[in-house]
């Protein structure tokens, strides 16, 4: 073999090695696999104004988007469905994109096909070498949620103050607490914590809208936010009593929470708005 | 390797020599343009988003943009109210293309000779100005205002209307009042084409010739109001509008209108009547291709054939006669390739199609019809990449019957027969700034309507720098 022929070999095998990881990479959620090296012309398309080129958030305009937007070489994801400090599923970023996260720049992308979405979470995941070296999560249990009562709502209430959460939420609700101005991201970005008050119908939280999304916000945490995951301090019934509980501080959202709450005479709180923002 | 006789083998080698070149050259071009895309001047200012995520190529719109324009210019995050935005912002763009084109028409009767030959002029000129205005003015409520104007104009309102959306929490229930754009999925006002044959669909716009109906066409913008709905990714889509037969008109003046010392016409605004436009349409994703559509649309309208005057000023129309416009549309998606493809039918009463007052009892020519005719095109579409994307487009335009049996003397009368082919290349897509430079040829055929009765061609050649900010 001439010696331009092997240098041409050699180029060509360490090209590859350097380009395979992430041209190589794949995402499955349900019957949908994706692939990365269609997900970049779509990330060219759609993301690259904020998240940047090298997917560490650092878009042209992401100096004038609150909250920053998502940097994907940390890997730190707010919304999974696996334990805190783990990397989410595909499945979890598929419906992150799919979703869209409320309170933020970051809008639902449903009118994308579902095969574009899933290429666009295969290529996300080419930016950080964890997605190399660790695999995600499992996936956490939820219980089947048990009946709401006055007595799930109450027991909901003590563990409000137990755990503190009205420390960053207030005690209404309303994202007002005493610790709330001194919160900050990982990032130092300033957060304000979710406000509760002032939800409607319509509202959603920042991974979802569904008694079964809060529980799992409670068990997984929001990476890379203040909000801890409380897996290892509250077993699932009083978890699903907090949910429960949660949703009385949205007087304006129906619900049988709400229902409830009303009968039992409890003060609904009063919305602030604006801001109403939050993790 | 097999020559064909009679090329000298140099000669080959020569075509080969250049092809690579000319390949080379355009490999390097697209990969020069193949820089990351961003922009949209007022809602990019807004959301941060990069341009290309609404848009194929700027204008046109893509799922995402379509989703956005549905929602009334919202992304449903809960930032979308004037509320949420610095108070610097100010949701506005101008849009304006300087360029230099070429208009060449092979058959025009001269003065002085009185005969016909034809005219070739070319030069460096401006487009019209676009001052471009939306967004929200509350949360659901949302609002667009396009005062345009031509060189030397005065300005005009291209569109000015109030939306309220998602009634009753329901994507499906949004209402808007005012002037605005038909809900043509396949968007004049959003296409790539811009020179003087190819910047407009003529099936949009088409007209038997000696028709005497007001309406300008689908493609004009309508002062009404319209309900309009989707789903949630604005896959299923429907509109009705009810609008009235002023061809966009504003005001309840009766008087004249036409140039200062020209033909004065009366003002459609007395063409009080109510026109209905409807359409769906219904999207459906196929898997490694994109999100093809398939809708229909229907324009159903009446004109008036004379006017009450009053001081020979025309305050009223009367004898009104109805036409139609119904059709179909598909688009369809292969990756990076996306073809439009439309068909429409188009009718006119016979008295609209005569030129002829109902009130004339002798004014109808023996054997007179209503004029009919069908039309469609195909437009395709490449996207190299965000910042480069070529066009082309075959449409036609064929009467099936003419009004009366002296135009149906000459079957082809009216035919329209175009093409345009043409790219545009997006060196700046900034978040707060787009620069197109905007290349095109287009090319048109009528049947017989050269003065001479003879087929009549016209040219557009254009280079353009499509810039908004």
């Amino acid at each position: 073999m001439s010696l331009v022929s092997k240098r041409y070999l050699v180029s060509l095998v360490l090209s590859m090695a350097v380009a395979l990881p992430s041209w190589a990479q794949e995402a499955h959620a349900g019957d949908l696999t994706g692939h990365a090296a269609s997900g970049k012309k779509l990330y060219r398309r759609y993301c690259v104004g904020c998240h940047g080129p090298l997917g560490d958030g650092n878009g042209d305009n992401a100096q004038w988007i609150d909250p920053r937007p998502r940097d994907f070489v940390g890997a730190t994801f707010k919304c999974r469905s696996t334990p805190t400090g783990t990397l989410p599923t595909d499945q979890d970023l598929y419906n992150a994109i799919t979703r869209g996260f409320t309170n933020s720049n970051m809008p639902h992308w449903d009118a994308l096909p579902a095969q574009n979405r899933i290429d666009l979470v295969a290529y996300i995941k080419s930016f950080s070498p964890r997605w190399q070296s660790e695999k995600a999560g499992d996936t956490i249990k939820i219980p089947a949620e048990p009946a709401v009562t006055e007595q799930s709502i109450a027991h909901g209430g003590e563990l409000f103050q137990k755990m503190e959460c009205w420390k960053c939420h207030g005690q209404q609700g309303r994202g007002d607490g005493p610790s709330a101005p001194t919160l900050t991201d990982s990032k130092d970005q300033p957060i304000r914590p979710y406000n509760f008050a002032d939800a409607t119908d319509d509202s959603r939280f920042k991974c979802g809208s569904t008694n079964e999304d809060l529980y799992r916000i409670f068990m997984t945490g929001l990476d890379g936010t203040p909000m801890p995951s409380f897996a290892d301090v509250i077993q699932p019934n009083d978890a699903w009593d907090l949910v429960h509980y949660l949703r009385t501080l949205q007087p304006h959202r129906h619900s049988r929470e709400t229902e409830l709450s009303k009968k039992s005479g409890a003060k609904p709180a009063t919305p602030q708005k604006p801001p109403g923002n939050g993790y | 390797m097999q020559l064909r006789p009679g090329i000298p083998r140099k000669t080959i080698c020569f075509y080969s020599k250049s092809f690579l070149i000319l390949t080379l050259f355009l490999a390097s071009f697209v990969s020069l343009t193949s820089q990351p895309g961003y922009a949209i001047p007022a809602f990019a200012r807004k959301y941060g988003l990069p341009c290309s995520a609404c848009h194929i190529g700027w204008p046109i719109l893509n799922n995402f943009g379509l989703q956005f324009k549905d929602n009334g210019y919202q992304l449903g995050n809960d930032k979308d109210s004037p509320i949420y935005q610095n108070n610097a912002y100010f949701p506005i763009t101008f849009r304006v293309t300087p360029q230099w084109h070429l208009e060449n028409t092979n058959k025009v009767l001269i003065d002085q000779t009185g005969t016909e030959q034809g005219v070739t002029t070319h030069g460096f000129d401006l487009s019209g100005l676009d001052i471009w205005t939306a967004g929200t003015l509350s949360k659901n409520i949302s609002f667009q205002v396009l005062p345009s104007m031509g060189e030397g104009d005065t300005f005009h309102f291209e569109s000015a209307w109030v939306r309220f959306d998602n009634l009753l929490h329901s994507p499906w229930l949004n209402v808007k009042v005012g002037k605005f754009e038909l809900d043509n999925l396949l968007s004049e006002k959003r296409f790539l084409t811009l020179s003087g044959v190819g910047g407009a669909w003529f099936n949009y716009h088409f007209l038997p010739p000696g028709d005497s109906s007001g309406f300008g066409g689908i493609g004009d913008n309508q002062l009404g109001v319209e309900l309009a709905g989707h789903n949630q990714n604005s896959y299923t889509r429907y509109s009705i509008a009810l609008l009235s037969s002023v061809d966009g008109n504003p005001g309840l003046t009766t008087s004249l209108v036409g140039a200062p010392g020209g033909t004065l016409s009366p003002n459609p605004n007395t063409a009080r009547t109510y026109d209905v436009m409807v359409n769906v349409n219904q999207g459906f994703a196929v898997k490694g291709l994109g999100v093809q559509r398939i809708g229909a649309f229907g324009y159903f309208g009446q004109n008036p054939t004379y006017y009450l005057t009053s001081d020979g000023t025309p305050v009223k129309g009367q004898g009104n006669r109805s036409f139609s416009r119904v059709g179909a549309f598909g688009w369809w998606f292969i990756k990076d390739l996306d073809v439009e493809t439309f068909y429409m039918h188009g009718q006119d009463n016979v008295y609209l199609g005569n030129n002829v007052a109902v009130n004339d009892p002798n004014g109808l020519p023996p054997g007179a019809v209503g004029p009919t005719w069908n039309g469609g095109f195909v437009e395709a579409h490449y996207t190299v990449n965000p910042q480069f994307i070529f066009t082309g487009r075959y449409e036609l335009v064929h009467m099936s019957r003419q009004a009366n049996p002296d135009l149906a003397a000459t079957p082809s009368l009216g035919n329209v027969d175009s093409f345009t082919i043409g790219y545009r290349w997006y060196p700046i897509m900034l978040s707060r700034a787009g620069l197109a430079i905007h290349n095109e040829y287009s090319q048109s055929k009528m049947g017989n309507l050269a003065p001479s009765g003879t087929d009549l061609t016209n040219r557009s050649l254009m280079v353009g720098f499509d810039f908004d900010y």
